[in-house]
């Protein structure tokens, strides 16, 4: 059945939390109106304030209130509209979350979902924007996720519930539009460490997070288009476990590689996937890995800079052309994703 | 239990802190323990009255000054001897050295060594219990300069809204490292200002341990039959510096004569003397025979144990690896 990305989100909370009764959920504006974009909808109706709370403001303590009931009894959820927010929980989740279950030598485990929405809105500039994996990505102990079609926020999200471990799973806030077709199966779960092959391909290995995949598809649509090239594109969904065979499987057929990473390059992600097929794949490369990423900025706020800030399906595809010697195709006759399509804001 | 019964377990308590401190005093310069410690040495009454009033099945979360709450509850010292030598039958097998204590299956649920994170973890604790109506209550232990930070105060705020029933201890010995309270706080009295929240609030300035587990039994049977959380503000003296196993009168941030002015009511001094007024002198006498064999016994067994195999390094990190 199709459904949204959101959609999808909410319907994994709701089988998850009929499934489990230690299931609970709660962060700032869970139970408000809007009901975080709609993603909690119906879970207060269904499953009462003692399951489904909002919270004072106080993402630190709230957090530590999370691995505290984890480590008692309760899978919980923690949501957090901005992933900027979670920023004042980085004390518990860097702190106490990550070393809780090495600290009891291995006699506790820690349940406990973190989701965050990550990314661009609507002129939201540097607040209300970042996306952070990597600095989540860097801590051992914690699990991050990062899916980028309706199924794979279903099934992940219910296998990040599942999880014994402390799951970070971050929602870009333009995929909530996106449709697909989801299961409705309730036991399918989709195993966290796995990534997905979003199209096949043999001449070039396009890796991507989160939204980067999105445009990834539209720039190996146009580069098959125009250039008869054939990109394979990677969403390894899970940064932390990684599946790095699968990308070095591509890439030892592609020959080359490209890590478009929707967050920082500097000390990013994205060095993390470049570094590895280097070493593992490097006999194999006819050019070094490629990596796009944020602009070392702060995001501004206005649509021209905020253009420049986010990379997107034009700058993969200049990328593939100067790896492949092509000369640039005319690009002024192809429909990009705008977000006019979809998002009027304000949030 | 009888007052003498009681007494005799309080001094238990307060004795064995105080003499597992000042044994590991002896042999830390060994350089054998490689772990900074923050010792208990002048806080036993607290941690004595409050382990005595903890219910089987309850719960407590503490700091890097673990030693005396670790002890008092678990009242067992090989794996905790075994943890500072870093040895493999170390309660987490070396892993968190002596800042970290904790014993799970006695409802010891951590210290941390970051001030007042293991604050909100309590709340968290609490109300995983409330929620299962299990009729645990979680004790959540902290010194004064916990006060100052946030976590603090949004753990307070949020177990008062939700009246999840918990017991904050706050134990003030007038420190932070080595600045007094004089030069950080900015309000008179932080009891009064956590009056003002919707919970209850204790407080008490002794040395007795005995007047602590009274005091605690009383938030204890509030807690259980309000459901809102307690506040208990006590004060006590740190005899030594904050890390370490020495004196540090000469470094000059407090004086020496303040030391002694403790001293006099010094906690496991006062219940001493308590129990050989009440007649109970043959009891106390083999209860610190006791103890003393049980901590050396520790001790040795702890140098004598292997440390992990190196492998331990990666192990415990996530759950089903």
């Amino acid at each position: 059945m199709n459904k949204t990305y959101c959609d999808a989100i909410n319907e994994a909370l709701v089988e998850e939390m009929e499934r489990d009764a230690r299931v609970i959920l709660y962060g700032l504006d869970v139970t408000d109106h809007k009901r975080i974009f709609g993603s909690t909808r119906n879970l207060l109706e269904k499953f009462g304030t003692e399951r489904c709370f909002g919270t004072p403001l106080s993402e630190d303590a709230m957090m530590g209130f999370g691995l505290g009931a984890a480590i008692n009894g309760l899978r919980p959820i923690h949501v957090h509209i901005r992933v900027d927010f979670l920023l004042l929980a980085m004390n518990q989740l860097v702190n106490m979350v990550s070393v809780y279950r090495y600290m009891s030598g291995g006699k506790l485990n820690v349940p406990l979902v973190i989701r965050a929405v990550i990314g661009r809105g609507w002129g939201q500039s540097f607040q209300h924007s970042k996306s952070l994996q990597s600095i989540f990505t860097h801590i051992p102990g914690l699990k991050v996720v990062m899916p980028s079609t309706p199924q794979d926020a279903k099934g992940l999200l219910k296998a990040a519930i599942r999880d014994e471990n402390p799951v970070v799973f971050l929602e870009h806030r333009w995929l909530y539009f996106v449709e697909g077709e989801v299961s409705q199966q309730t036991d399918e779960i989709i195993p966290l460490g796995k990534a997905r092959t979003l199209c096949e391909g043999s001449d070039y290995t396009l890796v991507a997070t989160s939204w980067m995949n999105v445009e990834a598809k539209k720039a190996a649509e146009v580069l098959k288009k125009h250039h008869g090239v054939s990109v394979e594109v990677i969403d390894p969904r899970t940064l932390y476990p990684l599946d790095s065979e699968a990308i070095f499987k591509s890439v030892q057929k592609t020959k080359h590689c490209l890590v478009a990473d929707y967050d920082w390059v500097n000390c990013g992600f994205s060095a993390e996937v470049a570094a590895q097929v280097s070493e593992h794949c490097f006999g194999d490369l006819k050019k070094p890995v490629k990596r796009l990423g944020f602009a070392h900025t702060p995001c501004p706020s206005a649509r021209c800079l905020e253009d420049q800030f986010y990379p997107n399906a034009m700058d993969m595809i200049r990328v593939v052309e100067k790896d492949l010697s092509l000369s640039p195709i005319d690009l002024s006759r192809e429909e990009f994703y705008t977000y006019e399509n979809k998002f009027k804001g304000p949030f | 239990m009888s007052q003498k019964d009681l007494n005799l377990s309080l001094y238990k308590k307060v004795y064995l802190v105080r003499q597992a401190e000042e044994t590991l005093r002896k042999y830390y310069p060994e350089d054998e323990m490689k772990t900074p410690t923050h010792l208990s040495i002048g806080e036993e009454a607290i941690v004595a009255g409050i382990a005595q009033a903890m219910g089987e099945n309850d719960q407590v979360l503490s700091t890097y000054r673990g030693h005396g709450i670790y002890l008092a509850r678990t009242e067992e010292t090989d794996r905790f001897f075994a943890e500072l030598y870093g040895k493999k039958t170390g309660l987490a097998k070396g892993k968190t050295g002596s800042m970290h204590l904790h014993a799970i299956d006695q409802g010891f649920m951590g210290s941390s060594a970051v001030v007042a994170t293991s604050i909100p973890v309590a709340v968290g604790c609490a109300y995983a219990n409330k929620v299962a109506k299990n009729g645990k209550l979680v004790f959540s232990l902290f010194g004064d300069g916990a006060t100052e930070e946030g976590a603090f105060w949004e753990s307070l705020n949020m177990a008062c809204l939700k009246q999840i029933p918990i017991i904050f201890i706050c134990e003030d010995n007038d420190l932070a490292i080595h600045t007094q309270v004089s030069e950080r706080q900015g309000y008179r009295s932080i009891s009064e200002i956590v009056s003002k929240y919707n919970c209850h609030v204790f407080s008490e300035d002794t040395t007795d341990p005995e007047k602590i587990y009274a005091l605690t039994k009383v938030a204890v049977d509030q807690a259980k039959t309000t459901g809102s959380p307690s506040f208990i503000y006590l004060k006590y003296y740190r005899y030594l510096e904050h890390v370490g196993v020495n004196e540090d009168f000469n470094a000059n941030y407090r004086s020496k004569e303040e030391y002694l002015k403790w001293f006099e009511k010094d906690p496991v001094k006062l219940q001493r003397e308590k129990l050989i007024k009440m007649g109970c002198e043959k009891d106390v006498l083999r209860l610190e025979k006791e103890i003393n064999q049980q901590i050396e016994t520790s001790i040795e067994r702890a140098k004598m144990a292997p440390f992990a195999s190196l492998d331990e390094l990666k192990i415990d990190v996530y759950a089903h690896e």
